[in-house]
C-alpha cells in the first residue's frame, strides 16, 4: 500500500508538470501567435513591442520564462496578470474559489441524491413502464447542453414568471456570499445548482441501473436471497455497496473537473464570479499569468481527485494495488 | 423486447434445408437494430435533422428567400398579408429601443423572427445545423480515427511503446475537455493567418479549426476503450495461429485484429458525435467555436442570450434542435451497443 500511495503521488506531480508545460507551449509556441502584441494591443510600433517583449521576459528562452513564472507561481507568489498590470493572480483565484465550491458541493449533493434514488427505482421498478420513463428522462437530461438549460432557467425564474409565486423567492444573477447572508446564499443558487446537477443526474442514474441490474446476477446476491435476507437487505447491503464502487470512481472524477474549472459554462450563464468565470476572462484578454495560475490549479484538483478516487479504490479492492 | 437469435456456432454445419444460411455478425446486429423501435426512430429523427440542416439553402433561397449571413435590419417582411419593420419600435418590457420581430409562424416570411441584425433565425438555425453537424461528425470520425491507430500500435506493440502512449493519453484526459478546448482555441483564433503546421493550413474562420480542435481533445476517450480491446484480442488463439503462419505485423494488426476491436469504435462513433455536438455547441457560445457571419447552433444560442426576455425563441429554438440531436444520437448509440455488444451480460434488456 505504501509504495503503491508513493508512486500515485509521483505519477500525479509528473502529470500536474507535464500539463504546465503543455499549456505553457500553447500559448508561446503556437504558430502565428504573438503575446507581446496581445498585450500590446492594436497596430503597435516595433520599438513598442520590443519593449514589452523585454518588459515582461518575452525575450527570454522558452525554459526560463517557464521557471520563471513557476518560481513567481509557488514560491514568491507574486505572479501579476498581463492586462491588469500590478493585480497579483494568486488572490485572485482565492478570493474565486468560494463561489466555485459552492456551486459544485451543492450540486453535487443534489445529484448524489437524485442520481442514486432514480437509478435504483428503475432498476428496481424493471419490467414496469416506470424504468424505460425514467431512463428517457435520464437521457434527456444528458442530452442538454448546460449552457442552454441555464438560460431557459434565468428565462423562467428571472423573466417569465419572476413575478409568480413559484419564482419570485429568486435573488438577481449573481453570487451571493455565505458569510454575509447564508439564506441568500441559498437561494441565488439553488437554481444553479439544478441546471448544474441535471447532467450527471442522468449520467449516474443510467450507471447506477445497469451496474444494480448486472450484479443481481452474481452469485453472492444469489446467496444473501437464499439465506432468507429480505429484497431491501440485498439490495442496501449486498448490490448498493458494490455499486458504489463505480459510482464513488465516477464521482471523484467529475468532482474534481468541475472545480478544476469544468463548471465555466454554468458560472458565465449565472454571472457567478468562480474560478471557470476568471479562467474564461483571462483566456479573453489571454492573460497568460492568470490562464497558468487557474490551470495549475485546476490540474491540481484534478489530479488530487485522480489519486484520492485510485487510492480509495485499491483500498476497496485489493485486485487493483497488487496488479 | 424478444428472444434475439443465438450467435451462430462456430463449425457447426446447417442441417438441412429447412435452416436459415449464416449470416454474418453484421447482419445479426442489423436484425438486432431493426428491433429495436425506439432506436429506429431515433435514427429516423436523426436521418430528419441532417437532411434539413443540409438543405438550408435550399429553404434558405426558395422557401423564405433570405440571406441569413447579410445584416438586414432595414428590412421588411409580411405578417399576415400586411407589410412590417424588421425591427420593431420601442418593443419589450421598457418599449424603448427596437426589438427584432418575433416569430411569424409563416414558414415563407421569418418562421421564427429575426436575431438582432434583421437576419431570419430559421433560416440560420437550417445553416447552424449544418456547421454543428458538420463539426460534430467531423470532428468524432477524426477522435476516432487517430485513437483507433493509436491503440492498434499501442496494444499490438506493448512494452515501451504502449506505456508513453498511454501516459500520453493519460496526461491529456487528467485535463478538463472543456478547458482544453477553450484554451487552444482561444489561442489559435488570435493568430493572424490561422493554424499553419507544416502543410497543413487551417483559416481561423474555417469550420476545420473547431473540428480538429475538438478531434484532438476526444482521441483518449477512444483511445483507452479500444486499446483494452486491442490487449485482449491480441491474446486470443488466432492471432497466435497468425504467427504461426508467419503473418506480417500489418496483416495481424489489420486483418487479425482491427476487425475485431471495430465493433468498439462503432459502438463508441454516434456517442462521440453526441459529445461533440454538445462540445462544438458550447465552444461556439462562448465565442471561440464558429466564427461569425458564420452560425452554428451554439452562436445563434449566445445571439439570443440578449433578447432572451423579449425574444426567446432565438436561443430556445437551437437549443431545442441540439437536445433532439443529442438524445436521438444518444438513443440509437444506445441501441447499436445493445445490437452489436458481444458481452450480453451488460444487455439489459426486457
Amino acid at each position: 500500500m505504501g509504495t503503491f500511495i508513493i508512486r500515485r503521488i509521483l505519477w500525479t506531480l509528473l502529470v500536474m508538470f507535464v500539463i504546465t508545460v503543455l499549456v505553457f507551449l500553447i500559448f508561446f509556441e503556437t504558430p502565428g501567435v504573438d503575446p507581446a502584441r496581445q498585450i500590446a494591443g492594436r497596430n503597435p510600433s516595433a520599438s513598442a513591442l520590443k519593449e514589452i517583449r523585454h518588459q515582461f521576459g518575452l525575450d527570454e528562452p522558452i525554459p526560463i520564462r517557464y521557471v520563471d513564472m513557476m518560481k513567481k507561481l509557488f514560491i514568491s507568489r507574486d505572479l501579476v496578470s498581463y492586462s491588469n498590470q500590478g493585480e497579483p493572480v494568486v488572490p485572485q483565484i482565492v478570493a474565486a474559489m468560494p463561489a466555485t465550491l459552492s456551486l459544485v458541493f451543492g450540486a453535487a449533493i443534489i445529484w448524489v441524491v437524485m442520481a442514486i434514488v432514480m437509478g435504483v427505482s428503475a432498476a428496481v421498478l424493471r419490467g414496469t413502464v416506470f424504468d424505460p420513463l425514467l431512463m428517457i428522462l435520464a437521457l434527456i437530461g444528458i442530452s442538454m447542453p448546460v449552457f442552454w438549460l441555464g438560460e431557459v432557467m434565468n428565462l423562467l425564474s428571472q423573466h417569465q414568471f419572476h413575478d409568480s409565486v413559484v419564482f419570485s423567492w429568486v435573488p438577481g444573477l449573481g453570487y451571493y456570499p455565505f458569510t454575509q447572508d447564508p439564506f441568500l446564499w441559498f437561494k441565488g443558487l439553488l437554481i444553479p445548482w439544478i441546471t448544474l446537477s441535471v447532467l450527471y443526474i442522468g449520467l449516474y442514474a443510467r450507471v447506477l441501473r445497469a451496474s444494480v441490474l448486472e450484479i443481481q446476477n452474481e452469485d453472492y446476491v444469489r446467496t444473501a436471497r437464499a439465506k432468507g435476507l429480505s429484497e431491501r437487505q440485498v439490495l442496501r447491503r449486498h448490490i448498493l455497496r458494490t455499486s458504489m464502487i463505480t459510482f464513488v470512481s465516477l464521482f471523484g472524477l467529475d468532482f474534481g473537473a468541475l472545480v478544476a474549472g469544468g463548471v465555466l459554462l454554468t458560472e458565465v450563464v449565472f454571472g457567478i464570479h468562480g474560478v471557470g468565470f476568471l479562467t474564461y476572462q483571462s483566456l479573453t484578454n489571454l492573460d497568460l499569468p492568470v490562464i497558468m495560475a487557474t490551470v495549475v490549479y485546476g490540474a491540481f484538483f484534478i489530479v488530487l481527485a485522480n489519486a484520492l478516487v485510485d487510492i480509495a479504490y485499491a483500498w476497496l479492492d485489493p485486485r487493483i494495488r497488487l496488479a | 423486447m424478444a428472444e434475439v437469435a443465438l450467435e451462430p456456432q462456430a463449425g457447426v454445419p446447417d442441417q438441412g434445408p429447412d435452416r436459415v444460411a449464416g449470416r454474418s455478425p453484421w447482419a445479426l446486429a442489423w436484425r438486432r437494430l431493426r428491433r429495436n423501435r425506439l432506436a429506429l426512430a431515433s435514427l429516423l429523427l436523426f436521418v430528419v435533422i441532417v437532411v434539413m440542416s443540409f438543405g438550408a439553402p435550399f429553404y434558405a433561397d426558395h422557401i423564405a428567400h433570405t440571406d441569413p449571413f447579410v445584416n438586414n435590419v432595414n428590412g421588411t417582411t409580411i405578417v399576415d398579408g400586411k407589410k412590417v419593420p424588421l425591427m420593431e419600435q420601442g418593443g419589450g418590457v421598457l418599449k424603448l429601443g427596437v426589438t427584432p420581430i418575433g416569430p411569424t409562424w409563416d414558414i415563407h416570411h421569418y418562421f421564427l423572427g429575426s436575431d438582432t441584425q434583421g437576419r431570419d433565425v430559421a433560416a440560420r438555425i437550417l445553416y447552424g445545423g449544418r456547421s454543428s453537424l458538420e463539426i460534430g461528425i467531423g470532428s468524432a470520425i477524426i477522435a476516432c480515427l487517430i485513437a483507433t491507430v493509436l491503440a492498434l500500435v499501442a496494444g499490438f506493440y506493448s512494452g515501451l511503446t504502449d506505456s508513453l502512449l498511454s501516459r500520453l493519453m493519460d496526461v491529456i484526459w487528467a485535463f478538463p475537455v472543456y478547458l482544453l478546448a477553450i484554451c487552444i482555441a482561444t489561442v489559435l483564433l488570435t493568430a493572424p493567418n490561422g493554424l499553419k503546421v507544416g502543410p497543413l493550413h487551417v483559416e481561423a474562420s474555417s469550420l476545420w479549426l473547431p473540428t480538429l480542435i475538438i478531434g484532438f481533445i476526444y482521441v483518449p476517450y477512444v483511445y483507452r476503450p479500444v486499446r483494452g480491446s486491442v490487449l485482449s484480442v491480441a491474446e486470443k488463439e488466432f492471432v497466435e495461429a497468425a504467427v504461426a503462419q508467419g503473418a506480417s505485423n500489418r496483416r495481424l494488426i489489420f486483418s487479425e485484429i482491427l476487425p475485431n476491436v471495430i465493433t468498439v469504435v462503432i459502438v463508441l462513433l454516434p456517442l462521440m458525435i453526441a459529445t461533440t455536438i454538445l462540445t462544438e455547441a458550447a465552444l461556439s457560445f462562448l465565442g471561440v467555436g464558429v466564427q461569425p457571419p458564420g452560425a452554428s447552433w451554439g452562436t445563434i444560442i449566445s445571439d439570443g442570450q440578449n433578447l432572451l426576455y423579449t425574444r426567446p425563441w432565438v436561443a430556445i429554438a437551437p437549443g431545442i434542435m441540439i437536445v433532439l440531436t443529442v438524445l436521438a444520437l444518444n438513443v440509437l448509440g444506445d441501441g447499436i451497443r445493445d445490437a452489436l455488444d458481444p458481452r450480453a451480460k451488460l444487455r439489459v434488456e426486457g
